[in-house]
C-alpha cells in the first residue's frame, strides 16, 4: 500500500490545533496523533500537550557528556602529572586533588556542552533532507500539520484539513 | 510603556530583521571604517613590538604585567553580558531580553576572542606560544596544572567554545528563515549553518531542551571563568591582590561592564539598523535598572575590599591602598570610582534613562570606569610590592596604548560584521514574545499573524502545488 505525507498550511492556529485534536480523538479511522508532525514558526507547547508524551532524549547525552568529561578530565590531568614522577616534587603530591578539581570541573562542562550539541543534532534529526512539501511560510507566520497517511486515509485526511480552512494542501508520496 | 508593540505582524518582524542585514545606515559604514583604522594602529604596534622586543612596550621588572593583562581581564568581563542576558534571564523567564539577547551573546563570543589575543601578545615570543599547550614534549615539560594561569587557559577555552555554540544553537531557527529568503553566497552559507531546520515539533522540542541545558552549563561556567581570572591575582601573595573577596568582586565587575557595553551597543544597533520597534525604550530602561543594581553590588564589594585591607593589619596591602588614594595613580583611581560608583546614579532617574544620547554617554563612562578598575588592580600593586628596591611608577608606552586601542577596533569589527551577516534580533523569540504577551493580556494572538492568503468562503478549493507568495523580501546576497 502506498504511503503519503499530506501537509495542510494554516494561518489560524486554533484551526490547526483543532485538526490535531480531532485526529487525536480518532475521528478518522486508522489515524492517530503518532501520524502527525507539526511545523511552526515558534514552539507551541499547547500542541505538544495534545500530541502526548514525545520526550526529548537530549538530557541523556548531556549526562553522558558530563560524566565523560569529569572522568576523562581527571584522568588526563593525572596522567600528565604522572610524568612529573621523573621530576623533583618537593614533597608535594604528584596528583594534587584541590587544583585538579578546578580543571576537572571545566572539562565536565566542556564535554557536557559538546555532548548536548551532539544529542541535539541526532535526536532532532537535523541533517535530514527537507521534503518537497516544506513551505517557507512556516518560517513566517503559518503552521503546517503534516499527516502520514495511506491510500485509505488520504482523502478523509484532506477533507479534515479542508474542513478546518486550510490555506493550502501539499502532498508527497513516500518511498 | 510596553516592551514591544504587541500588534506587530510576524511577517513584518521577518521583514525588518532581514532588511537590517542588507541596508544599514551610513553610520554603520563609518563605524566599520573606524574599527579598521583602529585595528591598523594595533597591527603596526604589534609588528614593532614583535620586531624590536617587549622593551618598547615598557614592560620590565617589576612591571611584567600592565595594560595587556588589565585589558585581558576587561574583555573577559565584557563576555559575561551574554551569559547574564541570555542564560540567567532565560532561566528566570524574563522575556524582555528576547529582542536584545542575540547581540549580547555575540558580544560574549567576540570579547572572548579579543581577550584571547592578549596573553599571546603579552608573551612577546609569539612563535613559542604552543609551549603553553599540554602536548607531549620531548623535554618532558608539561604545563603546571597547579597554576591559575593554566586554569585560565582551560576556562577561557571552555567558555569560548560553549558560548560560541550557545550563540549558534540559538540562531538556527533564524538561520533557516534567512536560508528561505536569501540568494547567492548568503543562501549557501545559511543552508550550511541552518543544518536542515524545518521547524517541526521534534526539532522545537529538542531545540528548547538543548538551549536550556546549555544555559544551565553556561551560568556556572561564567562564574568559574571570572573566579579563575581573579585567582591569577588572589592566589599570589602580592599586596593588594591576596584578597578573599576577589572572585565575587571580579564576577560583579564582569557583569557590570557587560551590562554597560550592552547599553552602548543597544543604542548603536538601534540607530544603525532602525530597530526602534524592537530595541524599545522600555527594554533600555530595564537594562539600565539591571546595570544600576549591579553597579551598586560592585560599589559595595569595593568598599568591603578597602575595609578589609584597612582593618586587616597587612602593612604592605595598606600601603598599596594608600598609594591608590594619594599616589601617582590616584587620578585614575578616583576616575574609576567616579565612573564606576557615581555615574551609575544617572541610571536611577527615569528621565535620564529615557534619553538615549545621555545613556550612550553614561554607558561609555561606565565602560571607562570598568577598564580603569582592571588597570588599578594590576599596576599599583606591581609599583608598590614588598621590596622597596622594586618601588617604581610605570606609564605604558604608546605601543601598549595602540594595541589596547586596537583591541576595541578588533572587537567592534567582528561585531559589526556579525550583525551584517547574521540576524541581530531573534525573529522567532520576538514572535513568541508577541504571541505570549497577547495571550496573557487576553487579546487574540491570531491578529498578529499576517493573512495574505486567507481563503474566503467564496474562493475555490485549495489544491497542492503552487506555494503562496512570501511576504518577506529576499536577501540579495550582497
Amino acid at each position: 500500500m502506498k504511503k503519503y505525507k499530506v501537509m495542510g498550511l494554516f494561518s489560524n492556529f486554533r484551526e490547526a490545533f483543532n485538526v490535531v485534536e480531532e485526529i487525536g480523538a480518532q475521528k478518522i479511522a486508522g489515524l492517530t496523533v503518532d501520524d502527525i508532525t507539526t511545523k511552526s514558526p515558534i514552539e507551541h507547547p499547547e500542541i505538544d500537550e495534545i500530541l502526548g508524551q514525545r520526550r526529548s532524549h537530549v538530557p541523556k547525552f548531556t549526562l553522558c557528556g558530563a560524566l565523560f568529561g569529569m572522568t576523562f578530565g581527571f584522568l588526563f590531568l593525572a596522567s600528565a602529572q604522572a610524568t612529573f614522577l621523573v621530576q623533583p616534587q618537593g614533597g608535594k603530591p604528584v596528583v594534587p586533588l584541590p587544583s585538579n578539581i578546578v580543571l576537572t570541573y571545566e572539562l565536565l562542562i566542556l564535554f557536557g556542552v559538546l555532548f548536548t550539541l551532539t544529542g541535539f543534532l541526532i535526536t532532532a534529526r537535523m541533517f535530514t533532507k527537507r521534503s518537497s512539501i516544506y513551505s517557507e511560510n512556516v518560517g513566517i507566520d503559518q503552521i503546517g500539520i503534516v499527516i502520514e497517511v495511506n491510500e485509505n486515509t488520504i482523502e478523509p485526511a484532506k477533507a479534515l484539513l479542508k474542513a478546518h480552512k486550510t490555506l493550502e494542501i501539499r502532498e508527497e508520496v513516500l518511498k | 510603556m510596553k516592551d514591544i508593540n504587541e500588534d506587530i505582524k510576524w511577517a513584518q518582524i521577518n521583514k525588518d530583521v532581514l532588511r537590517s542585514m542588507e541596508n544599514p545606515r551610513m553610520g554603520y559604514w563609518v563605524a566599520v571604517a573606524t574599527c579598521i583604522a583602529m585595528v591598523g594602529c594595533a597591527v603596526l604596534a604589534e609588528i614593532w613590538q614583535y620586531r624590536y622586543g617587549m622593551g618598547y612596550a615598557n614592560l620590565n621588572w617589576p612591571h611584567m604585567w600592565d595594560l595587556y593583562i588589565a585589558t585581558f581581564i576587561f574583555w573577559i568581563g565584557m563576555s559575561h553580558s551574554g551569559t547574564l542576558l541570555s542564560a540567567i534571564l532565560h532561566i528566570i523567564h524574563a522575556d524582555w531580553r528576547k529582542p536584545i539577547y542575540r547581540f549580547a551573546e555575540a558580544m560574549t563570543t567576540f570579547s572572548l576572542m579579543t581577550a584571547g589575543l592578549f596573553p599571546l601578545i603579552h608573551l612577546g615570543r609569539l612563535w613559542n606560544m604552543y609551549w603553553v599547550l599540554p602536548y607531549v614534549s620531548d623535554r618532558g615539560i608539561w604545563p603546571n596544572f597547579r597554576s591559575p594561569l593554566v586554569w585560565d587557559a582551560f576556562a577561557i577555552g571552555t567558555y569560548l567554545t560553549s558560548s560560541a555554540l550557545f550563540l549558534f544553537i540559538g540562531m538556527i531557527p533564524d538561520l533557516a528563515i534567512c536560508r528561505d529568503n536569501a540568494r547567492g553566497w548568503r543562501k549557501k552559507l545559511y543552508i550550511a549553518l541552518s543544518l536542515g531546520w524545518r521547524g517541526d515539533d521534534r526539532q522545537w522540542r529538542n531545540f528548547r531542551r538543548t538551549y536550556l541545558l546549555m544555559a544551565c552549563f553556561l551560568i556556572p561556567l561564567a562564574v568559574s571563568v571570572h573566579s579563575i581570572v581573579s585567582s591569577d591575582f588572589a592566589m599570589s601573595i602580592m599586596p593588594g591582590w591576596h584578597i578573599t573577596t576577589f572572585p565575587p568582586y571580579f564576577v560583579a565587575g564582569a557583569l557590570y561592564s557587560g551590562c554597560a557595553a550592552i547599553i552602548t551597543l543597544f543604542v548603536l544597533l538601534r540607530y544603525f539598523f532602525r530597530f526602534e520597534e524592537y530595541m524599545t525604550l522600555s527594554i533600555l530602561e530595564k537594562t539600565c535598572k539591571l546595570t544600576f543594581a549591579i553597579a551598586m553590588v560592585w560599589t559595595y564589594l569595593n568598599l568591603i575590599e578597602f575595609a578589609s585591607t584597612w582593618y586587616g593589619h597587612d602593612v604592605a596591602a595598606k600601603e598599596v591602598l594608600l598609594e591608590k588614594f594619594y599616589g601617582p595613580y590616584a587620578p585614575y583611581f578616583w576616575m574609576m570610582m567616579f565612573c564606576g560608583s557615581v555615574m551609575p546614579f544617572a541610571l536611577a532617574f527615569r528621565k535620564l534613562r529615557r534619553h538615549i544620547p545621555t545613556m550612550f554617554v553614561v554607558s561609555l563612562f561606565l565602560n571607562l570606569g570598568m577598564w580603569l578598575e582592571r588597570w588599578m588592580i594590576v599596576t599599583p600593586t606591581l609599583a608598590n610590592a614588598y621590596h622597596p628596591i622594586a618601588f617604581d611608577t610605570m606609564w605604558p608606552s604608546m605601543i601598549q596604548w595602540a594595541i589596547v586601542f586596537g583591541s576595541f577596533g578588533w572587537f567592534g569589527l567582528l561585531f559589526l560584521v556579525f550583525v551584517k551577516v547574521f540576524p541581530s534580533v531573534s525573529m522567532y523569540e520576538v514572535k513568541e514574545m508577541v504571541y505570549h504577551r497577547r495571550t496573557a493580556a487576553g487579546k487574540d494572538p491570531e491578529v498578529v499573524l499576517h493573512h495574505p492568503h486567507r481563503r474566503s468562503d467564496d474562493e475555490p478549493e485549495p489544491s497542492g502545488g503552487t506555494p503562496p507568495p512570501s511576504g518577506t523580501p529576499g536577501l540579495e546576497g550582497a
